[in-house]
């Protein structure tokens, strides 16, 4: 961890933010795509630092947030039936549990006697299933290529075992269709990408390449600490004022341009890829990850009889817009008056890397 | 507010704020118990004393640093001593959950007892309730407290100034990190151990300074950035932090790295800030060191006019950005 350090320091950081301030170039709009990028940018100053023409513009890049209500309710539903038949234990990563759904949060379901588990591995649910047999556990699967991976090794493990008491529900998305519309989108803005650095070391570049090639828009892999970051955008400055866009990786001590070959098998292995709703932005096509047919006996949404829930979008929310990068939290009007950690109205302002949260927790 | 308790609402941040304002704060209506410091402070003819109580539901009992007993001596000691008073009698209630072990309680009892010693004070009251298996978890333990002040102390946010020093006596975070090394589930391998001790030890090295002292507060559950901005609502100052200044120690802030937590928000069991005269900030900080539950205090930030009510830290990089209390549980039952 200490060699960390080295991008943490004041010199390095203040000298190429005084060259960013020396180039021509005074408008630029730079998306940053992943979640923790926009936690990293707010928690650093980063923001507070650069020109006003230079604006970094938050992306679809927390996997809570772009989960759909229908699928939050959904799960509810789910928890509140395990209640009641006391058979199904939900488990599922922290930062879902207080996504507000249309009429309750897993949370609340929780505080009401639901059995709900906040795991930091899918590999826990695996122990939860071997010490309760006699009940069916239920991952709600949330997250990124950098996730789903793990997911995939889960089901292996799971199918090795013989374990017939687990199964997840798979809302594990892929990152470049969701940049793709965004770039579609008549009514965005953006000069060009900050490539999230986790997801890249899975994927490789090659989907970078081809939104290069498709709209010439510059693409840079950046890592999480401020100095990557003002490297990345100093970068895409660059290339702006080159107008030379391209796939260039500043996070090179974690990613290569081949991606990681093991995980892109596991993935092919166990998941087929689907049309997935996103919140905010719809269906994307060929966006979403689901089991294959082999594995159908741990997919819970075969395995369980999912019920259609009545989606009730909360009044008001603009998270669909915050997620396209179209306005910044601030300019919600809910934003930090009705709308608060304590009591969020849409799912962008309770995960960690929501980027109404971090609005709210870092420059409000 | 929420129809139903959640766990977030013990975790001393901002759900918790919400139920003492909304709940109790209503019904109960004492202007002691309104001043919302970590102990009352009462005159009863001529003597000023300082009452305080504190209920522990850590999970698990035993932890690498500590225990319940010791955590629960501590935890009310130190609520005592951060008003500048000096602990003397604890009262202590027991609830048990049936089937505990025996052997577990007589070890948490000895703890108990040899914190109390180390503390200097004494345990003059006890009760015991036993429920039913399912009633309670294990164990919980509620202490409470009673301190006298002398003269001349009066320590309170009312007296915080801008200009202030921010003192803080030691590296944060070691107490959360403990409790979730050796959580079920998550454990995983460290060597840092809870930093949870009497403070009263320390703070008696201070008291020779209290002229300079404006406030002083330890920051535990909801961890400093709780409490920093609990003296700002109270004071109306802003306060800014220096990040380079946080003492962290490495493996601490790996840890947190790794699973996404941020330090600010870690409980500290043995550890205070204090909020001081820039004159006299030297002087306290030197005789804070000779002792060992203070040899790493260090100034992290001072109080300011602007922003008023809010917490800036200036980061590393020279950034500037606000800290808020901690909303989200991160971690139930840690103390
Ligand atoms: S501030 Fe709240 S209501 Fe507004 S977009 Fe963000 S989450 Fe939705």
């Amino acid at each position: 961890m200490k060699y960390l350090d080295e991008f943490r320091k004041k010199e390095p950081f203040q000298a190429i933010l005084s060259k960013i301030k020396s180039l021509p170039l005074t408008e630029i709009s730079l998306m940053e795509v992943c979640g923790t990028h926009t936690v990293s940018i707010s928690k650093s100053g980063l923001r507070s630092l650069l020109p006003p023409g230079i604006r970094l513009i938050s992306g679809p890049g927390c996997p809570v947030c772009v989960t759909s209500l229908e699928d939050v309710d959904r799960v509810i539903m789910l928890a509140e039936e395990g209640r009641k038949n006391k058979r199904y234990i939900i488990a599922t990563f922290g930062d879902i549990m207080r996504v507000p759904g249309s009429h309750s949060s897993l949370l609340k379901e929780k505080a009401k006697g639901s059995d709900i588990h906040i795991l930091y591995s899918p590999a826990d649910a695996l122990t939860l299933a071997r010490e309760n047999p006699e009940k069916e556990v239920v991952f709600f699967a949330v997250g990124f290529e950098t996730t789903s991976p793990t997911f995939a090794a889960t089901i292996l493990q799971a199918q090795r075992e013989g374990l017939s008491n687990f199964s997840i529900i798979s809302n594990n998305k892929l990152i470049p269709p969701a940049m793709e519309v965004l770039l579609e989108d008549k009514e965005t803005t953006i000069d060009g990408f900050l490539c999230p650095g986790h997801v890249s070391a899975i994927i490789g570049t090659a989907p970078y390449q081809r939104i290069v090639d498709r709209y010439q828009k510059g693409c840079v892999v950046s890592g999480f600490e401020p100095l990557d970051l003002i490297l990345s955008t100093y970068w895409l400055m660059l290339q702006k004022r080159d107008t030379a866009p391209r796939v260039e990786i500043e996070y090179s001590r974690v990613v290569h341009p081949e991606g990681n070959a093991k995980a892109l098998a596991l993935l092919n292995q166990v998941y087929d890829i689907a049309d997935a709703s996103w919140r905010g932005f719809g269906v994307i096509p060929k966006s979403g990850l689901v089991l294959k047919d082999a594995f159908s006996a741990y997919d819970g949404t075969k395995k369980f009889d999912l019920p259609t829930p009545e989606v009730a979008t909360p009044h008001g929310c603009r998270c669909g817009q915050v997620l396209k990068g179209m306005i910044t939290p601030k300019e919600c009007p809910l934003f930090a008056t009705r709308c608060t950690p304590t009591n969020p109205v849409g799912a962008c302002m309770v995960s960690s890397e929501g980027t109404c949260a971090a609005y709210y927790k870092y420059e409000q | 507010m929420e129809d139903y308790i959640l766990l977030g609402h013990g975790n001393g941040g901002k759900l918790t704020a919400e139920l003492i304002e909304t709940c109790f704060l209503p019904c109960f209506k004492d202007p002691v118990l309104n001043t919302l410091q970590d102990q009352a402070l009462l005159e009863i003819e001529n003597h000023r004393i300082a009452f305080t109580t504190d209920s522990f539901v850590v999970d698990p009992l035993f932890f690498p640093g500590g225990d319940i007993g010791k955590l629960a001596v501590c935890g009310t000691v130190n609520d005592l001593a951060v008003g500048g008073a000096v602990p003397r009698f604890l009262s202590v209630g027991f609830i048990i959950e049936e089937n505990f072990p025996l052997e577990d309680l007589k070890k948490i009892a000895r703890s108990f007892s040899r914190a109390a010693d180390t503390a200097q004070v004494r345990i003059v009251t006890a009760d015991t309730k036993v429920v039913e298996k399912g009633a309670c978890d294990k164990l919980f333990i509620n202490t409470s407290g009673i301190g006298t002040i002398n003269e001349g102390i009066d320590f309170g946010s009312h007296k915080v100034a801008e200009g202030d020093a921010i003192i803080l006596s030691g590296d944060i975070g070691d107490h959360g990190i403990a409790i979730l090394s050796s959580r079920k589930g998550i454990a995983f391998e460290t060597s840092v151990t809870s930093d949870c001790a009497p403070l009263n030890l320390l703070v008696h090295e201070m008291l020779p300074y209290a002229a300079s002292i404006h406030a002083m507060r330890d920051p535990t559950r909801g961890g400093l950035g709780t409490i920093l901005n609990e003296i700002v609502q109270q004071s109306g100052f802003g306060i800014t932090v220096y990040e380079d200044a946080l003492p962290l120690k490495e493996e601490v802030r790996g840890i947190c790295e790794l699973l996404g937590l941020d330090p600010l928000y870690l409980a500290n069991e043995g550890k205070l800030i204090a909020c001081v005269h820039p004159d006299g900030a030297k002087e306290l900080l030197s005789a804070m060191k000779k002792n060992p539950l203070g040899k790493d205090a260090c100034i992290i930030g001072h109080v300011t006019k602007e922003p008023p009510k809010k917490v800036v830290m200036e980061t590393r990089v020279g950034g500037s950005r606000f800290i808020d209390m901690l909303v989200a549980e991160d971690l139930p039952r840690i103390c």
